[in-house]
C-alpha cells in the first residue's frame, strides 16, 4: 500500500506537558482532505504512540479525534513529573521527533 | 443584546505587549481588563522556592502600562495566579511592584488580595478526600508536611466577591485561568459556557491568533449566545483554525475542559469567521459537577552543581556511556559513606533532549556532556560534581591515545553550584466550596 509521510499532511506537529505528569501531542492536519485521510488509514492508535516512544499501551492515556481544528492529539504519561531529577525537558516541547517519521498508508486508486 | 469587551493585553504578566496594539485595544472600550500571570510549566522551582519565573523589571513594565488606563478609565484589573505560582510570598512579590508603581504614578485605589494558600493541618484533617489529578499516588502526610508551599486553584466566585466589595484592582493567588477574564461577566449573570471559553482562550492573548504571540493584545466580545475574539494588532488574525486548535494547548482533552467545579463542554461549539480577523464562538456548555480545587505543592529535594563539558575524540565518544557508568562507579566507590546523592550524566548529540524515550541514540562527531549531582547540601553536590569531573577528565579508557584529559572545559570555574532542587508531590483535587478563598481589601497609594 502506498503512503504518505504524516510531515506532508500536517502543519503543526508538536508535544507539550499537559500538566506535571502527563505529555500531549498535537498534530495539526493542513486541510480536511488530508485530515480525513489520516483518520480513516486507522494508523493512529495508542499502539502507535506506545510503540514511537517505547512504552506499555495503558500509559498511552488517549488519542482523540478534534474535527475543528482537523487534528488528531496523544496523550501519554510523562516520562517523569515535569523538572524531577533526570529531567531533560521540563516543558515537554521537544518530545515530538519520533512523530515526524510517521508514514500514513492511503488507498491506491485503481486504474 | 447584552455586551461585554474583555481585554487581555499579553498570555503572561511580564511577557509584554506592543504599546500600539494596547492603545488600539483601548480604543474598543473594555470593560475591564484581565491578566493571567501564571503557569506551571517552568517546573517545581518556583512554587517550591516561592520565587517568581517572570522578571520583576518585566511585571513592573506590563502594569505601570496596565494600571493607570485601568483606573483612569474605571474598569477593573484583574490578575490571576500572581507571582506565577500564586502562593503567599509570590503575592507578596506582586502586590510590592503594584505599590511601587502607584508611589511613582501617584495611584491611589482599593485593591483586592486574595489568598491560595491551603493550610496544612486541613489538609491533613482531610488527606482522605483528596483524589490525585492524574497518573501520579494518592497524597500523603509525608507529601503535605514536605511541600513548601500548598496552593489551590481558586475559580471566578472570590473575584466577583472582590468586585462586590468594591475593588478596583485584584491580585489574587493561584487561580484558574478564565476565572480573571470570566469573573465580571459571571457577575452580570452571562451564561457560564461561553463566558468560561471566551476566558479559556483570552489567558494565552494572542496566541490563539495566527501569527500567534504570547506578548500581543487579544479583545473578546461576549454577548449572552457566544463571543466574538480578534487581536488589535493589525499584523495578525483570529482564524476558525486558530481559535480551534487553541483548545487542543496543553491539554489532554480538547472537548471537555475541566475547572473547578464544573467542566467546559465543547462538543457543541461552533467556530465561525465573521470578518478577516474576528471569529465568533458559539455553543460552548458549562456542565457542573461536585464543587473541588485543585492543589499544588512542590519539595525540596536537594542541592545542584552542574559541570558543562564537550568531548570530540572518536575513540572516548565510541565507548562513552560505558565509561559514563565506570566512573559512576568510581564516585560511589569513593563516597561509600554518603551514599545520598544524585548523580546525572545528560547526553547532548546521542540522547540529551529524548533520554530513554529517543529512537536514534547515535552520537555526533562532538558530544556535550552535562555532569549534573544533586545532594543534601550544595557543598556535598559540589564534592560529587569535582569529583566526578576530575575522575572522567582523566580516565583511562581502552584504546586511548588522548592522555592529556577527556573533556574540553568551556568555562573557569568549570562547576556551577545551581541552588535548590524541588519536585512536584502534590497535584490532586481537595473538595471546598466557593467561598473557601477570601478577599482581603488593602487601600493602595
Amino acid at each position: 500500500m502506498k503512503k504518505v509521510a504524516l510531515t506532508e499532511l500536517a502543519h503543526v506537529i508538536r508535544s507539550k506537558n499537559s500538566g506535571p505528569f502527563e505529555l500531549t501531542f498535537d498534530i495539526i492536519f493542513k486541510d480536511d482532505t488530508s485530515f480525513t485521510l489520516a483518520v480513516n488509514s486507522g494508523v493512529f492508535t495508542p499502539a502507535l504512540f506506545a510503540g514511537l516512544y517505547k512504552i506499555p499501551e495503558e500509559e498511552v492515556l488517549g488519542v482523540i479525534q478534534y474535527p475543528p481544528a482537523k487534528a488528531i492529539k496523544a496523550t501519554i504519561v510523562r516520562p517523569r513529573p515535569a523538572g524531577s531529577l533526570g529531567e531533560t525537558d521540563v516543558y515537554g516541547a521537544q518530545q515530538h521527533a519520533p512523530l515526524l517519521t510517521i508514514q500514513v498508508p492511503v488507498e491506491e486508486e485503481e486504474d | 443584546m447584552k455586551k461585554l469587551t474583555v481585554l487581555s493585553p499579553t498570555a503572561i504578566l511580564g511577557y509584554g505587549f506592543p504599546r500600539e496594539s494596547f492603545a488600539a485595544a483601548l480604543a474598543h472600550d473594555p470593560d475591564i481588563i484581565g491578566v493571567d500571570a501564571g503557569s506551571v510549566d517552568p517546573g517545581p522551582y518556583y512554587l517550591g522556592a516561592g520565587v517568581s519565573f517572570t522578571d520583576r523589571a518585566a511585571v513592573k513594565r506590563d502594569l505601570a502600562l496596565l494600571l493607570p488606563e485601568a483606573l483612569k478609565r474605571g474598569i477593573p484589573l484583574l490578575i490571576g495566579t500572581a507571582g506565577g505560582s500564586g502562593a503567599h510570598e509570590h503575592l507578596a512579590w506582586n502586590r510590592e511592584i503594584i505599590e511601587e508603581i502607584a508611589a511613582e504614578q501617584n495611584l491611589s485605589f482599593k485593591m483586592a488580595v486574595i489568598p491560595a494558600d491551603i493550610d496544612k493541618d486541613h489538609l491533613l484533617a482531610n488527606l482522605n478526600k483528596t483524589v490525585p489529578l492524574g497518573p501520579l499516588p494518592p497524597l500523603t502526610a509525608r507529601d503535605v508536611r514536605e511541600a513548601t508551599y500548598i496552593v489551590a486553584q481558586m475559580g471566578w466566585e472570590p473575584y466577583k466577591e472582590a468586585l462586590d466589595m468594591g475593588a478596583q484592582v485584584i491580585l489574587g493567588g493561584r487561580t484558574y485561568d478564565p476565572a480573571v477574564f470570566a469573573a465580571l461577566a459571571l457577575k452580570l449573570g452571562f451564561p457560564k459556557g461561553p463566558a468560561l471559553h471566551m476566558g479559556k482562550i483570552l489567558e494565552c492573548a494572542a496566541i490563539a491568533a495566527e501569527p500567534g504571540s504570547g506578548r500581543d493584545c487579544m479583545i473578546g466580545v461576549l454577548d449572552e449566545e457566544g463571543f466574538t475574539l480578534f487581536p488589535t494588532n493589525p499584523q495578525r488574525r483570529c482564524t476558525v483554525k486558530s481559535v480551534a486548535a487553541h483548545s487542543l494547548y496543553e491539554k489532554s482533552n480538547p472537548w471537555l475542559l475541566p475547572g473547578p467545579g464544573g467542566a467546559l463542554d465543547l462538543r457543541h461549539t461552533l467556530y465561525r469567521q465573521v470578518s478577516d480577523n474576528a471569529v465568533r464562538v458559539t455553543g460552548s456548555e458549562y456542565v457542573e459537577s461536585d464543587y473541588a480545587i485543585k492543589m499544588e505543592g512542590a519539595r525540596l529535594v536537594g542541592y545542584r552543581t552542574l559541570t558543562i563539558a564537550g568531548v570530540r575524540d572518536p575513540i572516548f565518544i565510541s565507548q562513552l556511556e560505558d565509561v559514563l557508568e565506570q566512573v559512576r562507579s568510581a564516585v560511589r566507590d569513593n563516597f561509600e559513606d554518603n551514599s545520598n546523592y544524585s548523580l546525572d550524566f545528560k547526553i547532548y548529540g546521542l540522547n540529551g533532549v529524548m533520554g530513554k524515550l529517543e529512537p536514534n541514540p547515535v552520537p555526533g562527531h562532538e558530544v556535550g556532556i552535562i555532569i549534573e549531582a544533586v545532594a543534601g547540601t550544595q557543598e556535598q553536590a559540589n564534592t560529587i560534581c569535582s569529583f566526578c569531573r576530575t575522575t572522567l577528565l582523566h580516565y583511562g579508557y581502552e584504546g586511548r591515545i588522548a592522555t592529556a584529559g577527556n573533556l574540553a572545559l568551556p568555562y573557569s570555574p568549570s562547576d556551577l553550584p545551581a541552588g535548590a532542587v524541588y519536585e512536584y508531590c502534590i497535584h490532586h483535587l481537595l473538595p471546598a466550596t466557593p467561598d473557601f478563598f477570601k478577599p482581603e481589601i488593602v487601600e493602595v497609594g
